[in-house]
């Protein structure tokens, strides 16, 4: 793991390699925030899937492939996998209420004097932004090491 | 509420997202494929059912009313061809169990066969122009990776003109899509058929009718864009030539019967005009290019181009009987068709080769197989009682009514050509004796290979298939009926998808 980290900082300058660590948050709070923003006004899953991918892929050319699947966790092709399996999941709920597939269904409650909708189009948002960033991961991480 | 209407694209997308879930173990990727490739199955049998009883079944996407969202819908044609879907992606499904190599299987075999499976039958039940493109470009996504699973040289070479050509096809289909919408201002296909209707036909029309043919015939491997297909087809795994040959290129020629008989039908002493010459010159093209070759999988390549002349030559008569004879070709030759290329694939794996040079004694040792070769090869070549020989007789029936004779007499000589190749592979796979210095010992049982009967399983169910067509042609020939009196009445669905007309 040192070694690697040293290769790397060879080939990369000390301000890249810093301003990744301290962008990857920041990013992904933002790619969060379209995300959720995105129903009514500009935004949505795939533009936050970008955001949130193009973070990791900032961390990539600074730290290498080793370290940002260590600090993803999971394995991208399982966001991919996850990101499809909600998007299918927000096909069905409308069934059940005897509507055609991928029909709406919206769920309205009030917290601490705000209104807060969720809704079906949520979670189907929220499996094209894991969807997107599953298959950049994949895409990018595949050809930087077959580079390598 | 219909949910048969989107079951069999739901059921291949939901399996593609399980298998990519469990990319780890190669186990339980098999059994979803399995349980999938069932469930598809029941899916369309369920909805041929449907439609059967209705007529037609129509979904609105999302409860948004035609035409401004996206209407899925089956008349008899898509259920039709949603049941051989099932039947070819169970056959592939049972076959790839044991022909897939572990490498391939861990590059995403199963996810991109049921991404695939998702495409086409996306494509079959779209009511929406541009949904259908949607759907296409699913379906030839999951081909392209499919295509170069393995990424030996020839694959690639193949794919190259693979992929080529049919993004070429892609935007001109586009295009044209983006020119109709200009003109009529919706991109509901009934909608679409309904305003083209009601207009004057102008030559922009035709136009744009054109670049549907071409963008479709480029998909069906049609003259004079085919040449992609022999190209590539013999160069991936055996388990995907079958599944490509069965199904992909019938989506083009789906897609052609769907916008030519709905939409574009106000100037047809034109359009099919074209179109009649187009698929007599892929039957001819296609049967010469096959009497050339000298490797199964080839020969198997070039006799799709020619039998999608004959499935094109019924759209193009464009009377009702020729109708029938098309939807009826096109049930035959898809089963016929997958089960010859899965013959190739056990004949490869009991002689290691696809050369027929190199191929013998088959008959000799193993007569069952060659049984099962021998009653798809007759039926792809027409002769009673198979399934091919009712389909070429309505075909060339429709022919003789409309007093088209040279494109009947060519369609006769094609027939007799098709015998030809058939022949000529039985003599050198089956009939002649096994070449000097070639590895036997699989051939005549001496290596015990205890997987082969799972591999012959889907044979034998196609074959059945075949018969079964061949000898009651005469329910099977009432269901083309029904569904060619769809297709030339598309006054029924447009008020399907559309509610009562104003």
């Amino acid at each position: 793991m040192v070694e690697d980290n040293k290769k790397i900082m060879k080939t990369n300058t000390l301000i890249l390699h810093t301003a990744a660590l301290f962008l990857l948050p920041l990013q992904l709070i933002f790619s969060v925030f379209l995300l959720l923003r995105g129903h009514d006004e500009p935004g949505g899953g795939f533009i936050a899937g970008l955001v949130a991918s193009a973070a990791f892929v900032l961390y990539l050319f600074a730290h290498g492939v080793p370290a940002t699947r260590n600090i993803l966790r999971v394995a991208p092709h399982d966001l991919l996998a996850i990101g499809l399996l909600l998007g299918l999941a927000a096909m069905f709920p409308g069934l059940l209420y005897g509507e055609p597939f991928l029909t709406a269904q919206w769920w309205e409650f009030t917290l601490a004097d705000s209104v807060i909708k969720l809704s079906t189009v949520l979670i189907f948002d929220i499996g094209v932004y894991f969807a997107v960033l599953g298959s950049i991961l994949t895409i990018v991480m595949s050809l930087t090491e077959a580079e390598e | 509420m219909s949910p048969e209407v989107v079951l069999p694209i739901l059921i291949p997308l939901l399996a593609g997202a399980l298998t990519l879930a469990f990319w780890r173990s190669q186990r339980y990727q098999r059994w979803i494929t399995l349980l999938a490739a069932f469930a598809l199955l029941a899916a369309g049998l369920w909805l041929l059912d449907s439609t059967r009883q209705h007529g037609y079944v129509v979904m609105q996407m999302g409860n948004w009313p035609a035409p401004f969202g996206i209407s899925i819908v089956a008349d008899l044609l898509s259920a039709i061809m949603i049941v051989l879907t099932g039947i070819i992606g169970l056959a592939i499904a049972i076959y790839s169990m044991v022909v897939t190599p572990d490498q391939h299987e861990r590059f995403g075999y199963y996810p991109l066969m049921h991404l695939l499976l998702a495409g086409v039958s996306g494509s079959f039940l779209s009511g929406d122009i541009f949904n259908l493109f949607v759907w296409f470009e699913v379906m030839l996504l999951a081909s392209f990776a499919l295509l170069t699973l393995g990424g030996e040289r020839a694959q690639m070479e193949g794919a190259i003109k693979y992929v080529t050509l049919n993004l070429f096809s892609s935007a001109i289909f586009l295009s044209a899509i983006g020119l109709l919408y200009g003109m009529v201002g919706t991109l509901n296909m009934a909608d679409i058929g309904y305003k083209l209707s009601q207009v004057e036909h102008t030559g922009m029309i035709n136009v744009v009718a054109l670049m549907f043919m071409i963008s479709f015939g480029i998909k069906a491997a049609a003259f004079p864009l085919f040449f992609w297909l022999p190209a590539s087809y013999h160069t991936p795994l055996i388990a995907v030539s079958a599944l490509f040959a069965g199904l992909l290129t019938k989506v083009g020629v789906y897609a052609m019967y769907r916008v030519f008989t709905l939409m574009f039908t106000g100037d047809v002493s034109y359009t099919h005009d074209i179109l009649l010459w187009a698929a007599t010159l892929t039957m001819l093209t296609g049967v010469l290019g096959a009497a050339a070759q000298f490797e199964f999988r080839r020969i198997l390549s070039f006799h799709i181009i020619s039998q999608i002349g004959y499935m094109l030559l019924g759209l193009a008569l464009y009377t009702p009987l020729a109708i029938i004879g098309g939807v009826f070709y096109i049930m035959h030759h898809i089963i016929v068709k997958t089960n010859l290329f899965l013959v190739s694939g056990v004949v490869y794996r009991l002689l290691g080769s696809y050369e027929l040079k190199k191929l013998g004694g088959v008959y000799k040792h193993r007569p069952g197989l060659a049984l099962l070769f021998l009653v798809p090869a007759l039926s792809l070549a027409g002769l009673p009682p198979l399934s091919g020989f009712f389909a070429k007789f309505i075909i060339i029936r429709a022919g003789i009514e409309t007093e088209a004779w040279v494109v009947t007499a060519v369609a006769l000589l094609v027939g007799l050509l098709t015998l030809y190749s058939m022949i000529k592979i039985w003599a050198e796979v089956f009939w002649k004796a096994v070449p000097e210095g070639t590895d036997t010992t699989a051939l005549t049982g001496k290596r015990k290979d205890s997987q082969m009967w799972i591999m012959l399983l889907p044979l034998v169910g196609l074959t059945l298939c075949t018969l079964y067509i061949g000898l009651n042609g005469q329910p099977i020939f009432e269901l083309a009926s029904d569904a060619a009196d769809q297709l030339m009445n598309p006054a029924g669905y447009i008020e399907a998808v559309l509610g009562v007309l104003p």
